[in-house]
């Protein structure tokens, strides 16, 4: 069953990808959702039974590298953890595959989508079964390499292919600390393989390497390697330029790629390791200070951005910030849990964009729109719904996870801990009007696109909304529903079973009832300002943009990271590249090497070939001169 | 047993070559059939030396030792797991050199055929010469043919090339002759199992070391002494830069392998950190230098130093995963190079520029060729999946075991290696077609595409799988170092402990 689950989606994709032209559009389109859509089912049995009966498995589909002691298998391995990736990977993928057929009906390259769509789940799903580090990186750069496909899907579009070089390469800066780590791994341990590896940590935990002169525990060194990779893929701070860009490829490939799955990889990898993790106390607490960094810093950016797929990629980056804290206090099975109601609600909102920009005809700027909630009922239900999940309404989805990691944060006692929560608090408020001012500026008052008459705008076709309305019952209810399994207090709780490793216990205390009640409380508050703000007086945010001008600059510029990282690194490459190639190669290298030797050789040669002059006195008096030479020298001797 | 595989596989391409010089037609087509045949069969013959090959030893075998100069030097040939495998990529190179010849020789086919098939004859001959006297003799003489073919076929520049090409290869090989000239004085004999076994006088190891390593310097190339290579890259023909890149500066690696390991431990011991430090300078240095190209072919052929690079750093970190990780990364280098190299010939050949500005768009006049070049880009950068990652891998863990730092940096090129392939792509292959003259471009025609499948199969099954690379080399490997590590405690025993 596992292999089948597995090798499904990579079936459909070479079907799809090679004999598309056969099959023609519609037959590849069905091809692959289905064969996702079967995926996608079996992972709901395994996910059932590994719930009921805590069924594990691990299976070995064969060899791939052995070299020396470094043995490595391609494996399969299903546990509590993986079996929940497996679940969020395949249902939200088969839901964006049946979306697909409906938003790229316009498109000339059908199959070749499809066939990206699903070697992308293949990539994904290898990377969460992995047993192994390497099996996970490879499943790494697979995801990595497929978002790279389709996020420059309109290939000529140049912005389109900028966005896709520079996801791939932002992310291979992670790569290159994610593969430290996994080298450090085999140095230290002999083997990349989990078990093995998890086996030995309590012995290595006292290890100190020297490490470019600096003393460093080994453990932490691991720690710290490994979250740069996740770092890369979940796009936080410093390497999250990447995201924003990538909303150049179409929006289903947001929803599943930029959303619900790939990004939150770098979650998955924190979750896995944590029996790695929480031995390092030090990485522990930077994960959590650049996880709300980045929920902080995203929220503030997304309060000001106007295309509405760049708003939620913002909101994306601050939702992973928020799974990374959890993660960091120790909280894995709530990072979890929140990667999990993230993937239903983000990929609503994502899709649901994604129905808008279709119906205005690629239009993704939300000053353009404005006052269609008539005319897109539906599509305005479901955003909602995705809104208020996200922004956690009372008793909807994210109302649980999101409470949850700021009331693990609040428990965890320490000082990261109540800063942490605080922050948590601020960004929650950030995210509530953030997103009610997409709702609010989208949907409601006047309308404002001078090139689609608003006759033209109609809702998207049935095959779109159902899948939003798969995910809207998935964002109202996975929260309520998955609470107790992922994050009940009892004792009794056995989900998890040996997939995550809590040094100590987590807090069962229950936090004091003012926590619990600022975070909700403040985010109704927010939605009537929301709509005051953005419906009812406009003049107001146009008076605070304009008493605050540096600040709203440094925010719609993003903090100035593409700036910076323009000149620090993109340029300076350049001249550097420039520098060694014209200079030292061809000026230095070359002129004194091959070219000055030659040159040398042939002046001195022009030189002695004067002495043959063809004039017998000329010869005549060099042979005087010789003889009297030698003669004084032996005579001097 | 008896039969001798290995000087058939030498000799076969000479004989066809004499056919094909005393055929009188110059440009007809039944040369090229005559040569494809016989490097065709000598594929086969290779194929079925590997599979007769027995991987659970470390000594040489179908061993052929005959005397040709009375008690000094012997015809000796043997393969053991390092060599056998460059047997195999170039007798699978040759054949596909030929195929392509199809667009790109223009004029005296014949004589560009016979220059192929002695380069292939003396390839061979480098990789199973078991005395460094027919050593040396195949290592230089591969030199003329190269630089014929670069003379006569290549580009504008031709000749400042062909000689740029040769002056620092003759320079760096001068030097190895006079080396293994002293290593028969000192030692008696230059069969290579006999030094093996003797060893070879530590007083003398580091000259001699820097003698073979000037020579494989040059040729690997490591940095300083590579620019002759971009030079040589893009004046050379489409098949004479697929030699070149593929097998000629693989010649080099497997040198510092078999000699610099095998015959001079105390001194590869004393001269690592040179070694690194020139590698590490190599992938840092040529890679930021492959990012400004303008020219194609310019830019793969930096990028095939900074895998050079690589390669020779996996070599000196003496350790399984390095060493292996270095040949598994020589072979794989061979198949992508050639394929980038026939990628962009693929192009010249249509449109006669290989400026980067002048394509753009190339995804929709030709979506076939630009699934290949992908692949190809894909496999350069070291993507998980293809043989590239396969090496890089494990010359990185076996770098990292032996030099923290020195991984470190070494990683940095797998970055920049991302960057310089994909802005090479992108530039080619994507965004709107601007010149107009590219809608005209065919696209691959029924050679072109067999060809670089012939070379992407491989990529991908050795990405996917590479124990039958590995299982081949393993025992060989394990058993120079073994010995490497032998000698190194009887000579200097401090280095060990």
């Amino acid at each position: 069953m596992e292999i089948a689950l597995l090798f499904l989606p990579l079936i459909a994709s070479i079907t799809s990808g090679f004999l598309g032209k056969f099959l023609g559009d519609r037959n590849s389109e069905i091809i692959t959702s289905v064969f996702v859509s079967i995926s996608a089912i079996l992972s709901l049995v395994l996910f059932y039974s590994v719930i009921v009966n805590g069924y594990e498995s691990n299976v070995v589909v064969a060899k791939w590298i052995n070299s020396g002691t470094l043995d490595v298998n391609w494996s399969i391995k299903v546990d509590a953890l993986s079996s929940l990736m497996l679940v969020v990977v395949t249902l939200v993928s088969a839901l964006v595959h049946i979306y697909s057929i409906g938003y790229m009906s316009h498109d000339p390259h059908k199959p070749r989508f499809m066939a990206y769509l699903s070697l992308f789940t293949f990539s994904m799903l290898t990377l969460v079964t992995s047993d192994n580090f390497l099996q996970l990186f490879f499943g790494w750069e697979g995801v990595g390499l497929c978002s790279y496909f389709l996020i420059g899907f309109w290939f000529k579009k140049d912005s389109a292919n900028a966005a896709a070089i520079k996801a791939f390469v932002v992310n291979r800066v992670g790569d290159f600390g994610f593969a430290l780590g996994i080298f450090l791994i085999f140095y230290l341990f002999g083997t990349v393989n989990y078990s093995d590896v998890f086996n030995q940590i309590p012995q290595i935990v006292d290890k100190n390497l020297s490490f470019l002169g600096f003393d460093v525990k080994a453990v932490d060194l691991i720690c710290i390697l490994l979250f740069i990779g996740a770092m890369g893929k979940s796009a936080q701070i410093f390497l999250h330029t990447w995201l924003p860009d990538a909303m150049e490829g179409p929006t289903p490939v947001s929803a599943l790629i930029h959303a619900a799955t790939m990004v939150t990889a770098g979650v998955f990898l924190v979750v896995r390791c944590s029996p790695i993790f929480e031995y390092s106390p030090l990485t522990l607490n930077l994960i959590t200070v650049v996880g709300m960094t980045t929920a902080f810093f995203a929220a503030t950016v997304a309060l000001v951005q106007t295309d509405i797929k760049k708003i939620i990629a913002y909101s994306t980056c601050s939702q992973l910030g928020y799974m990374f804290f959890a993660a960091g206090v120790g909280a894995y099975n709530v990072a979890m849990f929140h990667l999990f109601t993230h993937a239903f609600f983000k990929a609503l909102l994502f899709l649901g964009s994604g129905s808008v920009i279709h119906s205005f005809k690629d239009e993704q700027d939300i000053n353009q729109m404005g006052g269609v909630y008539k005319k897109l009922p539906y599509t305005y239900i479901f955003m909602i719904i995705g809104t208020l999940a996200l922004t956690g309404f009372p008793f909807l989805s994210g109302f649980y996870s999101k409470d949850a990691i700021i009331e693990f944060a609040y428990l965890k006692g320490n000082t990261t801990g109540y800063y942490a929560a605080g922050v948590g608090i601020l960004t929650a408020v950030l995210t509530s009007i953030y997103s009610w001012r997409l709702i609010f500026k989208t949907f409601h008052g006047e309308y404002n696109n001078k090139k689609i008459d608003i006759k033209e705008i109609h809702e998207s076709p049935l095959i779109m909304l159902l899948p939003l309305f798969v995910l809207a019952i998935g964002a109202i209810f996975v929260g309520f529903l998955f609470r107790d399994l992922f994050i009940g207090h009892g004792e009794d709780n056995i989900f998890w079973g040996n997939s995550i490793k809590f040094l100590n216990p987590l807090s069962t205390e229950h936090p004091p009832l003012w926590l619990l009640l600022t975070t909700p409380v403040l985010v109704l508050i927010s939605i009537p300002i929301a709509y005051y703000l953005f419906v009812k007086e406009k003049s107001v945010p146009y008076q605070i943009v304009q008493s605050n001008k540096p600040m709203y600059n440094f925010l719609i510029n993003k903090w100035y990271f593409d700036e910076l990282y323009e000149v620090l690194f993109i340029q300076s490459s350049k001249k550097i590249g420039l520098f060694f190639w014209k200079v030292i190669d061809v000026k230095i290298i070359d002129k004194f090497g091959p070219d000055g030797v030659s040159l040398l050789i042939k002046n001195l040669s022009l030189k002695a070939s004067k002495f043959q002059s063809g004039f017998i006195y000329q010869y005549a008096f060099m042979i005087l001169l010789g003889f009297s030479a030698l003669l004084t020298f032996l005579i001097l001797n | 047993m008896n039969f001798p595989i290995l000087s058939s596989l030498i000799l076969l391409p000479l004989i066809g070559s004499l056919f094909l010089l005393f055929s009188k037609d110059k440009n007809s087509n039944t040369g090229k059939y005559v040569a494809l045949f016989t490097s065709f069969v000598n594929f086969l013959i290779s194929l079925y030396l590997w599979y007769q090959f027995d991987p659970t030893t470390s000594s040489f075998q179908f061993v052929e030792d005959r005397e040709w100069l009375k008690g000094f030097v012997n015809y000796k040939v043997g393969v053991d797991g390092i060599s056998i495998l460059f047997i195999v990529l170039t007798s699978l190179i040759t054949p596909l050199c030929i195929i392509s010849v199809n667009n790109t020789v223009k004029y005296r086919l014949r004589d560009f055929l016979i220059a192929i098939l002695i380069m292939e004859c003396l390839m061979i001959g480098v990789f199973c010469s078991l005395d460094l006297v027919i050593f040396y003799l195949f290592f230089e003489a591969g030199l003329i043919p190269m630089f014929l073919i670069i003379g006569i076929w290549g580009g504008t520049r031709r000749v400042y090339s062909a000689f740029k090409f040769f002056l620092y290869t003759l320079l760096g090989s001068v030097l190895m002759l006079i080396a293994i000239i002293s290593i028969y004085w000192i030692s008696g004999t230059t069969d290579i199992t006999q030094l093996y076994e003797i060893g070879i006088d530590t007083k003398y190891q580091n000259l001699l070391w820097l003698a073979f390593f000037s020579s494989f310097a040059v040729k690997t190339p490591m940095w300083p002494v590579h620019t002759w290579l971009p030079d040589a890259h893009v004046e050379a023909p489409t098949a004479g830069s697929v030699l070149l890149a593929a097998i000629l500066l693989k010649m080099a690696g497997y040198g510092f392998i078999r000699f610099s390991l095998g015959l001079f431990p105390v001194a590869s011991e004393l001269f690592t950190p040179l070694v690194y430090v020139l590698s590490l300078i190599a992938i840092v240095y040529t890679s930021l230098v492959a990012l400004m190209q303008e020219e194609m072919k310019k830019l793969i052929a930096y990028s095939s130093v900074a895998h050079m690079g690589f390669v020779t750093l996996g070599i000196f970190t003496i350790t399984q995963q390095g060493i292996e990780g270095s040949i598994v990364q020589m072979i794989s280098h061979g198949l992508v190079s050639a394929a980038l190299f026939l990628c962009v010939g693929v192009v010249y050949d249509r449109m006669h520029s290989r400026l980067i500005a002048t394509y753009g768009g190339l995804v929709s006049v030709m979506p076939k060729y630009s699934i290949l070049f992908m692949l190809f880009t894909l496999a350069a950068l070291g993507l998980p999946g293809t043989s590239g990652f396969i090496g890089e891998f494990l010359i990185l863990t076996g770098a990292f075991k032996d030099n923290f730092l020195v991984a470190v940096i070494a990683s940095l090129g797998v970055i920049f290696g991302a960057a310089y392939m994909l802005w090479l792509y992108r530039r080619v292959v994507f965004g709107e077609v601007i010149n107009k003259d590219l809608l005209k471009m065919p696209d691959l025609d029924n050679s072109e595409k067999f060809i670089l499948w012939c070379l992407a199969i491989p990529v991908l099954f050795f990405g996917f799988y590479p124990e039958p690379i590995i299982n081949t080399i393993e025992i060989s490997v394990k058993d120079l170092i073994e010995m490497y590590n032998f000698n190194l405690n009887m000579y200097m025993p401090e280095v060990i402990n």
